[in-house]
């Protein structure tokens, strides 16, 4: 069995994670493979580098997978997050999600990137064609019950 | 005494550490741990209505005690996942 949640600089593969998420309960899977991609607010990308406080994000993905399994009924979820240099194409998140129905999959696979980008200790340093910058979302708080009712809206519009 | 700090992304390039043990007093909370952050390494400031905090791999507030020999970590925004939306 494939871990459930990893922060690593090693390539994703789609297949590991959907192994950290079989059962015989599952009836439907989604994945999410987020990519590096070529171009950013009228700038060309040339790569990506994901810094990581990796111990608190691997634990933030922790959370995340809970939140999910508790709020989709038999639902079970793995997440893998890419860090370090990435190329274009390259994958920097893979989420899988087994459910017993599919409409759950689909939910609980977005709910799963927008609490992402809210509450995981990763940040994308860009270079670009001319420079580099940071980029930054939100500000990360686990405990802010309104962001997470933000991710619940998102997912299940 | 002395408690460890950690630094990421834009706000570890500015201060130039990602990784440094300041002293505070017996009763500090993580508010007086930026305090004497921002008091050695000015730019930091720049960070002090964007950042969160995480205390041992929790994540914290500002009024949360810290004890001798605590990680205190400063974020800034994150930005995990995929390419956010845009052009």
């Amino acid at each position: 069995m494939s871990p459930a949640t990893a922060v690593t600089s090693a390539p994703l593969a789609v297949e590991t994670v959907l192994r950290a998420v079989e059962g015989p309960g599952a009836g439907a899977v989604t994945t999410f493979v987020g990519l590096v991609r070529d171009h950013n607010q009228g700038r060309r990308v040339l790569w990506l580098d994901y810094e990581a406080y990796a111990p608190l994000a691997e634990k933030a993905l922790g959370l995340i997978v809970d939140e999910a399994q508790a709020r989709w009924a038999g639902a079970r979820m793995a997440i893998h997050h890419r860090t370090g240099r990435l190329e274009i194409g390259e994958a920097s998140v893979v989420i899988a999600v087994a459910t017993p129905h599919r409409a759950d999959a689909f939910a609980a696979c977005r709910y799963a990137i927008e609490r992402i980008k809210q509450i995981v200790p990763i940040w994308k340093h860009e270079h670009f064609e001319g420079g580099e910058v940071w980029i930054e979302g939100a500000t990360a708080d686990a405990t802010d019950t309104a962001a997470r009712e933000t991710a619940l809206r998102i997912a299940c519009a | 005494m002395r408690v460890t700090v950690r630094l990421f992304a834009r706000l570890r390039e500015l201060v130039g550490a990602g990784d440094l043990v300041l002293e505070v007093d017996a009763d500090a909370t993580v508010a007086d741990v930026w305090a004497t952050l921002v008091a050695a390494h000015p730019a930091a400031e720049a960070y002090a209505r964007s950042m969160s905090c995480a205390v041992n791999l929790e994540y914290a507030r500002m009024t949360t005690a810290v004890s001798a020999g605590d990680e205190v970590a400063f974020l800034p925004p994150v930005s995990g996942g995929e390419a956010r939306r845009g052009a």
